[in-house]
């Protein structure tokens, strides 16, 4: 008869380096149950609204996470002027997409840099944090900062980027691409890589939308859920694919991620070549008096910010449910039944963010 | 932008109806809020379907218990065990109920009414 064990991992553990805890109930080397606990860092942010000016709190929002900050500050800020009718200019949204795929595209990489460790490739983990570093030098060079850019604002955003910074960027990322074929044809095509995520930690396309999945690990599951498809700040102009693949596996999930790299340095050409000359930002006035869900694409899929104003300068509630929270039961799903050796891969493959889930 | 967004109002008891008549209708579940008001909780559950986005809402006094529609939803449990956590709010026969464990706060229930200052809203300017 199989022993069965309760191994406790997190939230400081090797394979696990972020603050969520797993109970996973095994028999043998089999994992029976996973049972999730999150909350050893919470930081109670959505109730700083009590406190904060609303134009302010975008600086909060952007305090969010250090991986998703852009977002984080373009949702609120989108859900603010909803409720406040203000027309953002169109070099603001393109700004906005160019910042926010930008981010996409070092989350991804670095999340590449994270699995690969995971697996035990570290020298793949070091080429990964490399490449990333334009992508940062881009980043401290448009807006000052390298991690928390602080660059959007309620009414559009705080710095131009000139014409030749923009066709710079695109050169720049140009030959980022061609450094990053090289590093994806590791992961796509190594026999050793394959191996260890091709069929590990499957999740049908049926259980992926039961269970609420959203961002690559939905969309490695063959659904074409990419809230870019709503038309927020550019996108509208823009040809946004959803990438989706079918396999529903670690290597699925893979394989997503780095389609979307190329996808986001794609659509940040697109946007370079179509960016309308103009103001960045406009002058905001009143206060929010009402309620919406803003919805945004981040990297780990759709992040959903709530506001709700009754005309004061502190919004009455600001609510944040981030894409790491809503896969948590499908990674309970999919922990259930896989080998112990599988569990570093398959919650890697997930991508949680806890400073998101934290928020 | 403007996604259109609709915002329909339930009573608490058809509640567990109408996500299992959304749920045959292939929405997915996508969120539920809670937002504390003077006395008492507004409740919303958001759904999408091909990028069509629906909330139902209700409001429920502190003292009242909410069913749980983890039984339709199986990812609603998170959802349910945070606004236990968070706003104190019972909800009844969640499918995983971690009986006010999932959230490690400094103060328990810290969104509860009696916790949340609220904003006063501004005077209105009257019409000359």
């Amino acid at each position: 008869m199989a022993q069965r064990n309760i191994i406790p991992i997190g939230p400081q553990h090797p394979i696990l380096p972020e603050p969520i805890h797993f109970d996973l109930v095994t028999e043998d080397e089999k994992v029976i149950d996973a049972i999730p606990s999150i909350s050893y860092v919470h930081r109670g942010l959505e109730r700083l609204v009590e406190k904060r000016d609303f134009i302010d709190f975008a600086h909060v929002a952007d305090r969010i996470c250090g991986l998703c900050s852009f977002m984080h500050s373009l949702g609120y800020c989108q859900a603010v002027e909803e409720i406040m009718s203000i027309e953002v200019p169109q070099r603001a949204l393109y700004l906005r997409s160019i910042w926010a795929e930008l981010s996409r595209i070092h989350s991804h990489i670095f999340w590449l840099g994270a699995a690969a460790d995971a697996f035990g490739f570290e020298s793949l983990f070091m080429q990964a944090m490399r490449l990333r570093e334009p992508v940062l030098d881009i980043f401290e060079e448009t807006t000052g900062g390298r991690v928390i850019l602080g660059v959007c604002k309620v009414g559009g955003v705080r710095r131009d980027i000139d014409g030749d910074s923009l066709k710079g960027i695109v050169n720049r990322l140009t030959t980022l691409k061609g450094a990053l074929e090289e590093l994806s044809n590791v992961f796509l095509n190594d026999y050793s890589v394959q191996h260890r995520l091709a069929g590990v930690g499957f999740l049908s396309r049926e259980d992926a939308y039961t269970l609420g999945c959203v961002g690559p690990m939905a969309r490695a599951s063959g659904l074409a859920i990419d809230m870019r498809a709503l038309g927020y700040a550019a996108y509208k102009y823009l040809e946004v694919e959803p990438v989706v693949e079918s396999a529903g596996d670690c290597h699925a999930r893979c394989r997503v991620r780095i389609r979307e790299i190329f996808h986001a340095i794609d659509l940040i050409r697109q946007a370079v070549g179509k960016i309308p000359a103009g103001p960045v930002d406009v002058k905001v006035t009143g206060t929010p008096d009402g309620e919406y869900y803003s919805r945004v694409e981040q990297p780990r899929g759709e992040v959903i910010h709530y506001v709700k104003g009754n005309g004061a300068r502190f919004l009455q509630r600001f609510r944040v449910r981030v894409p790491t929270f809503s896969n948590i039961p499908a990674m309970v799903k999919v922990l259930k039944g896989s080998q112990l050796a599988d569990v570093p891969n398959i919650i890697l493959t997930l991508d949680p963010c806890i400073s998101c889930t934290e928020r | 932008m403007s996604e259109p967004q609709e915002i329909v109002p339930v009573e608490k008891s058809d509640l567990v109806g109408i996500v299992a008549q959304l749920f045959a209708e292939g929405y997915r579940l996508v969120q539920i809020g809670c937002t504390t008001l003077p006395e008492a909780y507004e409740l919303t559950y958001s759904f999408d379907r091909e990028y069509r986005f629906r909330n139902l809402r209700f409001t429920v006094r502190p003292d009242e218990e909410v069913p749980s529609i983890s039984v339709i939803y199986p990812n609603a449990f998170l959802y349910e065990n945070e606004i236990h956590d968070l706003f104190g709010i019972t909800i009844t026969h969640i499918t995983v109920d971690y009986r006010g464990t999932l959230y490690r706060t400094a103060i328990s229930t810290p969104f509860s009414i009696g916790n949340v200052k609220f904003s006063e809203p501004p005077p209105q300017k009257e019409k000359g």
